[in-house]
């Protein structure tokens, strides 16, 4: 009415709607479902109804989008280090980090990306070129890190620093040996256990999980309404965690907080009581495991001497032995869901020393009470709505497929992503694959990229996600690989890792090396890493450009993300504004380095822009066959109708001794994965595995991770000798008020929220360390002071909020700081961003279990009086 | 008459800061005259979220509650506020005129919810307006949209038949939300800091944030595990006002108390009863109460 425009957009964590009015975006309010949009799903449960509200339900940051977008510290120009001259031998490396940065052209950018490019091919050869993304990325299938960005490294040739499976440590080197999902990096299926929780369960225990923090990764609230629904049906909750989380605010009925990194002990001491007692599923055990007896022979003592009683897991934990009994006997007597993580096979527990120990101890206590029988399994609160299923419809009546971002979208790369998904239904014509990045070739783990580049040869195992297989973790590699070239530039697609990776001062003082003669950063803000590169590439964000996307749509590892929400909602991301000054889409940035390089063609399929790959995966998916192309780019979304269809629960097949009957990756049966008929688990005996057959054909005395889960005393912990001089457990788990860095000090009215961050007495907003009065009061540290928290690994300044809700011994600060503001110079000295990465250890979880594990660190706290 | 209110379910907010986000995104660089001027990016929250943690490790609870103007009846900033700089709408919202109010900074701190801010740059004070331009054509306001949880809720308040009316009348009882989905059980009470402004926001179990609770757990000294099913009462006054029984953890919690002297007497067959005299003046986890047997 008055000349607003209504435009639609997804992000990573749901669909919006966005106000235009004279060329400047107004408003961005979540997306309501109209009345016209299909029938919502409902459930029938103990008598009552239970029916999703019609609105995404999307978490603050999102409703700060327009703040981030005009934020004062975008990147609106490519820009160039002052000190930095392509024409010269000395890069001055040593002053990355604190050089001025001056506006250059963008036809100043492609010259010097043209020139360091071709001269690192001819100098160097295959490998020179090094470059990652990080493990996210703004929403949408085009644009995303792995279709835009993929296509172009992979045309180019490039060593990749591959990811570690940060996010699902515990499971992948743990879990998978178990129960396998390795096709899932150890998350076992979810299907519908929604309808089976709201029927069937009595007990829920969140061990390591805070679904009301962590929005199932990409969903929002939508399962909020769920966990009050289960509450009304007097479903108990059980919380296990040394924070008392933001789950456990609404829900708890009990707060067990053990000391972070015992927890492999408190479950060991649980099957203690079930096995002394004879409260397990005995039938279960002897038909639907193997084993069971090596376990058995652990828990009781029988091969150490020790029995895991209660008392022995009190004196490791802090959990008096009288609660650790009163747990295992609700647990016992209840038809109880396990959340281990956010999603099961998630989980801060996972990603710290040992941590498939306490994963293994996760699966092993949901097999000892019958996981897959009505109410029993695993599930965090956040999976298995009645949603329709994510498969073509030509291949299942009650599918509807639209690609999620896993399936690699313009890539095509089958090596790298769930491209294989696609392929057949041309979504692309010319699929890409880097002769570089791939087992055969060379690549690089980013746990180890500093090292790599200041010191190499490095060497570890595994590649990626490690989901082909189980036994695919086991691989060795090393860098650099036989007749690969070191490499020399570097291309860092994203700018967050200072404040994700781990014992991050490794990674400022791998940027001031001179082994790395030139270095891009490509980030719409000028933060973290961006600060330490050469060349800075200005990055639209997603209302500058065009996308589509489903709303928690990943599909790749994991199917049935389109049921951790309560619609299917699909939406074009329409470009609402032009980019901000001369930022750039990603893929038109890509495509004008192509076109110098000379495969511009290849890279844009003869000349395709965004919107025309838009068109085409509207046409390719099902999507097509239910809306025109003008009447969804009218309306801007597309709800997907819920097809009534059987109610198939995760693992009742498998409980049932019946074929497979769950949507899902899940074994193809034949050979080793499974039994050939289809009825077992990928696991070699199909079966659920106490004692762990591929480990023991991999190493049977690996005594850091042998095939009968074992408690084993954390590497970094309270009864290290580090806690001589750092005596604090550290704690840093996901930020609640910020997805990772994405939402973090942009100048946006969310680093005003006092649980992310505060302003101290110099008006600075630090982020906030949470510490017990019993650990604050002897240090003299008041709520609101602010404290230097610091180890042998570096010094950051935080601002102390004193509270009961963390355990004594132990403080807590959410990763994933944007903001490396170090006091002195870069790499060793205080920062005051709060990039608590910095005091996390870079070890592994275990010797052959090469994954991240930050939650193993120690820390002392101390009063600052300021410089 | 319509009279826009509120009601606000202290057990579902989650502290998620939507209301606070949603406010922001509606009003930083948007003028909606003659309602209001654009509200800063930093400096105020028109709607903030309290919190309160009651107890101590391990025995807790933590609660958060959104406050923002309550819209009262009798509106002390009204009072404080000079050529009707505050005005009262028919529909109860109460509004400060962004020309009128123009350097009066004493309204700022007529409001005992400390609702108001002071704008610098233009030295006039700021409130929430109940999202006035958006509400007269039909629309939510901008928290109660964002809210995931249906903490909030809006509407007409003296209309018995609105969701807000029929909750503001009820004595507690269930009642289920077309829109939200989810149940909200608890009578409705007003939160008066200062008694006597007939605030047109109502919260739901508001003791969590206001009053005490009195818990602990119950173990038998002779196996010492913790006891499914004692039964737990509590006196005041030698008179018997609340008892309840521990779950499977042996937990027992008594809440909305005042402070002042109470006694717990613990029972439990086959054990000897156990009474504790306690005077609290915040809330209380007794710890282990250890029976003996009989
Ligand atoms: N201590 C501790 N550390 C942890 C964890 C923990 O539990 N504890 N968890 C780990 C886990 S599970 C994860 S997943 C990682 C996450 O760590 P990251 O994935 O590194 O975190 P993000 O902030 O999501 O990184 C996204 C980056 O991409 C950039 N970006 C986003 N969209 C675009 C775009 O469209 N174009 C361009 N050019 N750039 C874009 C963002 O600006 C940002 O720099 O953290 C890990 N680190
Ligand atoms: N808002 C928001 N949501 C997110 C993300 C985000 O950055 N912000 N990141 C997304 C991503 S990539 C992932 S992988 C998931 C992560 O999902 P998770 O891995 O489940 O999340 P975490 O925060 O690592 O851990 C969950 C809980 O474990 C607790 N915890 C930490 N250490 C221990 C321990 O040693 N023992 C026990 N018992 N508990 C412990 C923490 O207090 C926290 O409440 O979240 C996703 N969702
Ligand atoms: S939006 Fe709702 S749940 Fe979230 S903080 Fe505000 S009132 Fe609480
Ligand atoms: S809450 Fe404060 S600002 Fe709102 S009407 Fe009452 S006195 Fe005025
Ligand atoms: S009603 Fe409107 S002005 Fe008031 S707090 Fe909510 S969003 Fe802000
Ligand atoms: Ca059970
Ligand atoms: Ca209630
Ligand atoms: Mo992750």
């Amino acid at each position: 009415d008055d000349g607003t425009k209504v435009f639609t957009n997804v992000t990573n964590e749901g669909p919006v709607f966005v106000y235009v009015k004279d060329g400047r975006i107004v408003r961005v309010e979540p997306l309501k479902l109209s009345p016209e949009d299909p029938e919502s799903w409902t459930i029938e449960a103990r008598g009552r109804r239970f029916s999703p509200p019609r609105k995404a339900l999307v978490p603050s940051y999102v409703l700060a989008e327009r703040a981030r977008v005009y934020s004062p510290k975008r990147v609106l120009y490519p820009m160039k280090r002052v000190d930095f001259d392509p024409n010269k031998k000395d890069r001055k490396a040593e002053n990355r980090g604190k050089s001025e940065y001056e506006r250059i052209t963008w036809d100043e950018a492609l010259d010097i990306l043209e020139q360091e490019i071709t001269r690192m091919h001819k100098t160097y050869g295959p490998g020179a070129i090094g470059t990652t993304s990080s493990s996210h990325h703004s929403w949408g299938v085009i644009g995303y890190r792995l279709s835009s960005y993929f296509r172009f490294i992979d045309i180019l040739g490039v060593t990749y620093a591959d990811h570690n499976p940060d996010s699902w440590e515990g499971a992948l080197w743990g879990s998978v040996h178990m129960y396998g999902f390795n096709w899932g990096v150890g998350v076992p299926e979810q299907n519908d256990l929604l309808t089976d929780a709201l029927q069937n369960t009595d007990m829920i225990v969140l061990w390591s999980a805070d679904p009301e923090t962590t929005l199932g990764t990409y969903a929002g609230y939508e399962t909020n309404p769920w966990r009050q629904w289960l509450k009304e049906l007097g479903v108990k909750f059980v919380i296990i965690d040394p924070f008392y989380n933001y789950t456990a605010v609404n829900f708890a009925d009990k707060w067990i907080a053990p000391k972070p990194g015992t927890d492999t002990a408190l479950a060991a001491a649980i099957a203690y009581v079930w096995i002394k007692e004879g409260t397990y599923d005995k039938w279960f055990v002897e038909n639907r495991t193997v084993g069971f007896d090596k376990f058995s022979d652990y828990i009781m003592g029988k091969e150490d001497g020790t029995p895991k009683t209660p008392e022995w897991a009190e004196k490791i934990t802090g959990v008096p032995a009288r609660e650790i009994r009163a747990l295992a006997r609700e647990w016992a007597r209840k038809r109880t869901m396990l959340g281990y993580g956010s999603r099961p096979g998630m989980g801060s527990a996972g990603r710290s020393a040992y941590g498939h120990e306490w994963a293994r101890y996760m699966v092993a206590l949901q097999a000892m009470q019958g996981v897959g029988k009505p109410g029993v399994n695993w599930w965090s609160t956040s999976a298995g709505s009645p949603n329709t299923h994510n498969v073509p419809e030509d291949s299942n009546p009650y599918g509807f497929f639209f690609p999620g971002y896993g399936d690699g979208g313009i890539s095509g790369d089958t090596t790298n992503t769930g491209a294989a998904r696609i392929l057949p239904r041309g979504f692309v014509r010319i699929p890409v694959s880097d002769r570089v990045n791939q087992p055969g070739g060379q690549h690089v783990l980013r746990l180890l990229l500093p090292e790599a580049i200041m010191n190499p040869p490095v060497e570890w195992r595994g590649k990626g996600f490690n989901t082909i297989s189980i036994e695919s973790q086991f691989k060795k590699y090393k860098y650099p690989e036989d007749g690969y070239s070191e490499i020399r530039m570097f291309w860092r697609y994203g700018a967050a890792y200072i404040g994700t990776m781990t014992d991050t001062n490794r990674w400022v003082r791998m940027y001031r090396s001179p082994k790395l003669e030139f270095v891009v950063n490509q980030n719409p803000w000028f933060e973290g890493e961006a600060k330490f590169a050469d060349l800075v590439l200005p990055a639209c964000t997603s209302f500058e450009r065009w996308d589509i996307g489903e709303f928690s749509n990943i599909s790749g590892q994991s199917v049935e993300s389109v049921q951790f929400v309560n619609h299917r909602i699909i939406a074009l991301q329409m470009k609402a504004i032009e980019p901000l000054g001369e930022s750039r889409a990603d893929y038109d940035i890509f495509a004008m380095v192509a076109k110098r390089l000379g495969f511009y063609e290849k890279y844009t399929e003869g000349g395709m822009t965004l919107l025309d790959w838009v068109r085409r995966f509207y046409e390719k998916s099902d999507l097509s066959k239910y809306i025109s192309w003008e009447e969804f780019k009218r309306r801007g979304y597309f709800v997907v109708p819920v097809k009534k269809r059987p109610i198939t629960p995760a693992l009742r097949w498998f409980y049932e001794g019946r074929r497979r009957d769950t949507v899902g990756a899940g074994p193809a049966g034949g050979g080793v994965m499974g039994m050939p008929d289809g009825t077992g688990l990928g696991t070699q005996s199909g079966k659920i595995e106490f004692e762990a057959n591929s480990l023991k054909r991999f190493d049977p005395n690996d005594p850091e991770r042998p095939p009968v889960p074992h408690y084993i005393p954390a590497w970094e912990g309270p009864d290290t000798p580090h806690a001589k001089k750092y005596p604090l457990q550290l704690m840093s788990p996901h930020a609640r008020y910020s997805f990772h860095t994405q939402y973090d000090a942009k100048d946006t009215w969310i680093d005003e929220i006092p649980e992310h961050r505060r302003r101290g007495p110099d008006g600075y907003l630090y982020r906030v360390i949470r510490v017990n009065p019993v650990d604050a009061g002897p240090r003299g540290i008041k709520d609101g002071d602010l404290v230097k928290v610091y180890n042998d690994r570096g010094t950051v300044i935080c601002i102390a909020e004193v509270t009961e809700r963390i355990r004594p011994g132990t403080v807590h600060c959410y990763q994933a700081s944007a903001a490396y503001d170090p006091m002195g110079e870069p790499g060793e000295s205080p920062d005051r961003g709060g990039v608590i990465n910095l005091l996390t250890p870079h070890r592994f979880l275990s010797k052959n279990a090469d994954g991240m594990a930050p939650s193993s660190a120690m820390v002392e706290v101390e009063r600052w009086e300021g410089s | 008459m319509t009279r826009y209110g509120m009601v606000i379910d202290v057990s579902k907010c989650n502290a998620c800061y939507n209301c606070v986000s949603a406010c922001k995104d509606e009003f930083w660089g948007n003028d909606y005259p003659p309602y209001s001027k654009a509200q800063p990016k930093f400096g105020q929250q028109w709607v903030r979220v309290d919190r309160k943690e009651r107890g101590h490790f391990p025995f807790i609870d933590v609660s958060y509650m959104p406050v923002l103007c309550q819209m009262c009846k009798d509106p002390p900033c009204a009072k404080a506020a000079k050529d009707g700089a505050v005005y009262v709408r028919e529909d109860g919202i109460v509004m400060i005129d962004p020309e009128k109010s123009k350097g009066q900074k004493q309204i700022v701190d007529a409001c005992p919810y400390g609702a108001i801010y002071w704008n610098e740059e233009l030295q006039i004070p700021q409130k929430c307006t109940f999202c006035a331009h958006r509400v007269d054509k039909g629309l939510l306001p901008r928290c109660v949209d964002a809210c995931p949880t249906g903490a909030m809720l809006f509407g007409d308040i003296d209309d018995p038949n609105s969701e807000v009316g029929r909750i503001a009348r009820s004595n507690g009882e269930p009642y289920r939300s077309e829109t939200t989905k989810v149940l909200y059980v608890g009578k409705p009470e007003a939160y008066e800091p200062k008694p006597g402004v007939g605030p047109g926001v109502l919260y739901i179990d508001l003791y969590r944030m206001t009053k005490m609770f009195i818990a602990g757990s119950v173990a038998l000294k002779d196996s010492d595990d913790l006891v499914d099913g004692a039964s737990v009462s509590l006196l005041s006054g030698g008179r018997e006002i609340s008892k309840t029984s521990t779950d499977g953890f042996g937990q027992f919690k008594f809440d909305a108390l005042e402070p002042g002297k109470y006694t717990v007497v613990v029972e439990h067959p086959g054990y000897r009863a156990l009474r504790m005299d306690v005077e609290v003046s915040e809330s209380t986890y007794l710890g282990y109460l250890f029976l003996e047997k009989q």
